[in-house]
């Protein structure tokens, strides 16, 4: 089984190279690169089945013993993420080859964007599997740099405008993840996480408070926390759909999974959660704020993005078994629901020829289905019950309730004010663009949406909805891997089988 | 950390501070071609702090000194992986700052064009996209009562 632990960073690697040599035959790097995000889902879901049941699966690189050489570890939370972030990849996979196949797409995919996209794949699942800091930084940078060439695809005057802002502020982020990095080592020794733990605790309180704000401040920029968001609003939404999707459903989340391990793993009671907290309600209510005065349709779901990017920093940062737990789950939910809403305002752009909302009506009779696509994940993201944005909601606020105290008392308030205010602004849109007479930014005849778009953004509204039926079976797992993550013995003990206190 | 041969130099954490700290500076500019060059000198000083955090010796090579006279080797290796990463960056943002210097002549970050309208209607005390329930029922006679009511008026008019 342990075997298996490196296909989701191999395999989509080589499938990238494979589908560079293949750009001459489009539809053999078509099949190339879904056989490959394929193979990824099926290992990552064997990978939680093999971790829920028996505990972390890990594999030394190369055969070198663990603190000398780089070590893989697939645990409940890291399997978990890896099948979601698979599921979803694949999703906007089809999506992307579906647009490519319409012939009003003025984003036509180019013969880079396969392998790129694989690569980006490859960079996500090594940093969820990375086992050491180092390895953690490469995944970071394997996939900052396949994001540059998928976010300025085509050169545009515009991509090219917003881009520069998204590569110059993510390399500042990962000059400073690799100085915490240098400095980490140096008052450390090692870059093992499992090995990080103990060490770690022996330092002297000051020093693991610098070490950890210089982290956490790396990873916070990467995941869009509140006064380092800016930059998401202004680059996400000039990008092709597809991108943009992908981007918003896994890019940040791989932040907030570092932030995760980071606070339970390497520095767990932290003092820096009080900051923490506070950030995730500014986070949540600025970001909603933000996506109230927006006017174009993926501006404003890049202003949810940050606000619901909030909830989780909010469960992680109570510390709680019932906060990391709830944090979880609202990870998945999210990047389900935010890259479904991301491909819905692709196929409005599609359909009606622009997103932005003074431009668009009457949606909801012009094209039926796309109204049922997009009112399904907007009150699911909105947290309207029965939905799984509710149930995770809710899981997040009772932690919140449970911890007590003022400040999580505040939060709650701030969580419930957000969730209030993505409902009004997820009906503004559906009352301007899907309501009122037709009105479309395009005076083309209508063309049928393709079907592969169309199926793919059925597949995940589904998949969305899926959660919400399965929500008792997935709180189990991530109550069980925050509870793991709490006790931090079981990972250090599957890696490092001799250092167990 | 270091047991023996020569602990952290005062003059390459001399070094350390000027190359971040030119480099913050000139990041803090517009013209991409300025945040080139303070990515470039960052990227270095970052590069030589994390040389400083191993410790210095003779060649890690076994055999060829005590083991307790050898540096380690690990930050030498993460430098090395650091600066290919650093150039490839590099190389992606000169690309950039070419590419909007083609297209636009030169190549400023300008501000987001949306951001701008957001702001200068915030000072009209405008509503960004008025949502102020619009036509009514009239205004779209299909909303609400379809059918009948307008074929009625389509048969007057004839």
């Amino acid at each position: 089984m342990n075997a298996l632990v490196p296909l989701p960073v191999v395999v989509p690697l080589l499938g990238a190279a494979l589908a560079l040599l293949l750009a001459r035959w489009p539809a053999l790097q078509r099949t190339v690169s879904v056989a490959c995000l394929t193979a990824t889902l099926v290992v990552a879901v064997t990978l939680l089945v093999q971790a829920y049941r028996y505990g972390p699966v890990v594999v030394h690189v190369g055969g070198w013993p663990t603190p000398v050489g780089i070590v893989l570890v697939a645990d409940q939370l890291a399997a978990l993420m890896l099948v979601v972030s698979s599921a979803v990849t694949l999703c906007v996979l089809l999506y992307s080859i579906g647009q490519g196949q319409s012939e009003t797409g003025e984003s036509a995919p180019l013969t880079i964007f396969h392998p790129t996209y694989l690569v980006l794949t490859a960079g996500v699942t090594n940093a969820f599997l990375a086992g050491d800091l180092f390895n953690l930084f490469v995944g970071f940078e394997i996939l900052l740099a396949a994001s540059f060439v998928l976010i300025t695809l085509g050169g545009t005057e515009t991509r090219i405008r917003t881009g520069s802002t998204y590569v110059v502020v993510s390399i500042l982020s990962s000059m400073l993840f690799l100085t915490a990095v240098g400095l980490v080592y140096a008052a450390t020794g090692t870059l093992n996480m499992a090995q990080l733990t103990q060490r770690l605790d022996a330092l002297p309180a000051d020093v693991r408070l610098v070490l950890q704000l210089m982290l956490l401040l790396a990873f916070a920029i990467k995941a869009a926390v509140f006064p380092l968001s800016a930059w998401l609003p202004d680059s996400y939404p000039t990008a092709p759909a597809p991108v943009t999707a992908v981007f918003a459903g896994l890019l940040t989340k791989v932040g907030v999974y570092a932030i995760i391990r980071a606070e339970t793993l390497l520095f767990p009671g932290g003092r820096a959660d009080r900051i923490l907290l506070v950030a995730a309600g500014l986070t949540m209510v600025v970001g909603i704020l933000g996506a109230v005065a927006q006017s174009d349709m993926k501006r404003l779901f890049s202003f949810t993005l940050v606000s619901h990017i909030g909830y989780m920093i909010f469960g992680v940062a109570l510390g709680t078994v019932a906060g990391l737990s709830g944090a979880i789950f609202y990870v998945v939910h999210h990047i389900t629901i935010q890259t479904t809403l991301f491909l819905v305002a692709g196929l409005v752009e599609e359909r009606a020829g622009s997103t932005d909302l003074r431009r668009l009506g009457g949606l909801a009779r012009v094209a039926p289905l796309l109204g049922v696509l997009f009112f399904v994940p907007a009150m699911n993201l909105a947290g309207v019950p029965p939905f799984s944005g509710f149930l995770g909601k809710l899981g997040l606020l009772q932690a919140g309730v449970a911890a007590g105290g003022p400040l999580p008392g505040a939060l709650v308030a701030a969580g419930t004010l957000t969730s209030l205010l993505t409902l009004y602004v997820a009906s503004r849109v559906w009352n301007i663009a899907f309501w009122r007479a037709p009105r479309l930014a395009t005076a083309e005849p209508v063309v049928r949406l393709p079907a592969l778009m169309v199926g793919a953004t059925v597949a995940l509204v589904v998949l969305g909805l899926a959660l919400t039926v399965v929500a008792g079976p997935l709180f189990d797992v991530t109550g069980d891997a925050a509870a793991d993550l709490r006790d931090r013995r079981p990972y250090v003990r599957s890696v490092l089988p001799w250092l167990t206190p | 950390m270091s047991a023996t041969g020569a602990g952290p130099n005062l003059a390459l954490v001399v070094v350390v501070g000027v190359l971040v700290g030119c480099g913050v500076t000139l990041l803090l500019e517009r013209s991409l071609t300025r945040i080139l060059l303070g990515v470039v000198l960052l990227g270095n000083g970052v590069n030589l702090l994390i040389l400083l955090g191993g410790r210095s010796g003779m060649a890690p090579v076994v055999g060829t000194a005590p083991t307790g006279d050898l540096s380690d080797a690990l930050p030498q290796a993460m430098v090395l992986t650091a600066i290919v990463i650093t150039f490839g960056l590099t190389a992606f943002l000169l690309a950039v700052s070419y590419r909007a210097w083609y297209l636009t002549g030169d190549d400023e970050v300008p501000d987001d064009l949306e951001d701008r309208q957001v702001r200068s209607q915030a000072a009209r005390n405008e509503v960004a996209t008025a949502d102020l329930g619009g036509e009514g029922p009239d205004g779209d006679p299909e909303q609400v009562d379809p059918g009948p009511a307008r074929r009625r008026r389509g048969d007057g008019e004839r």
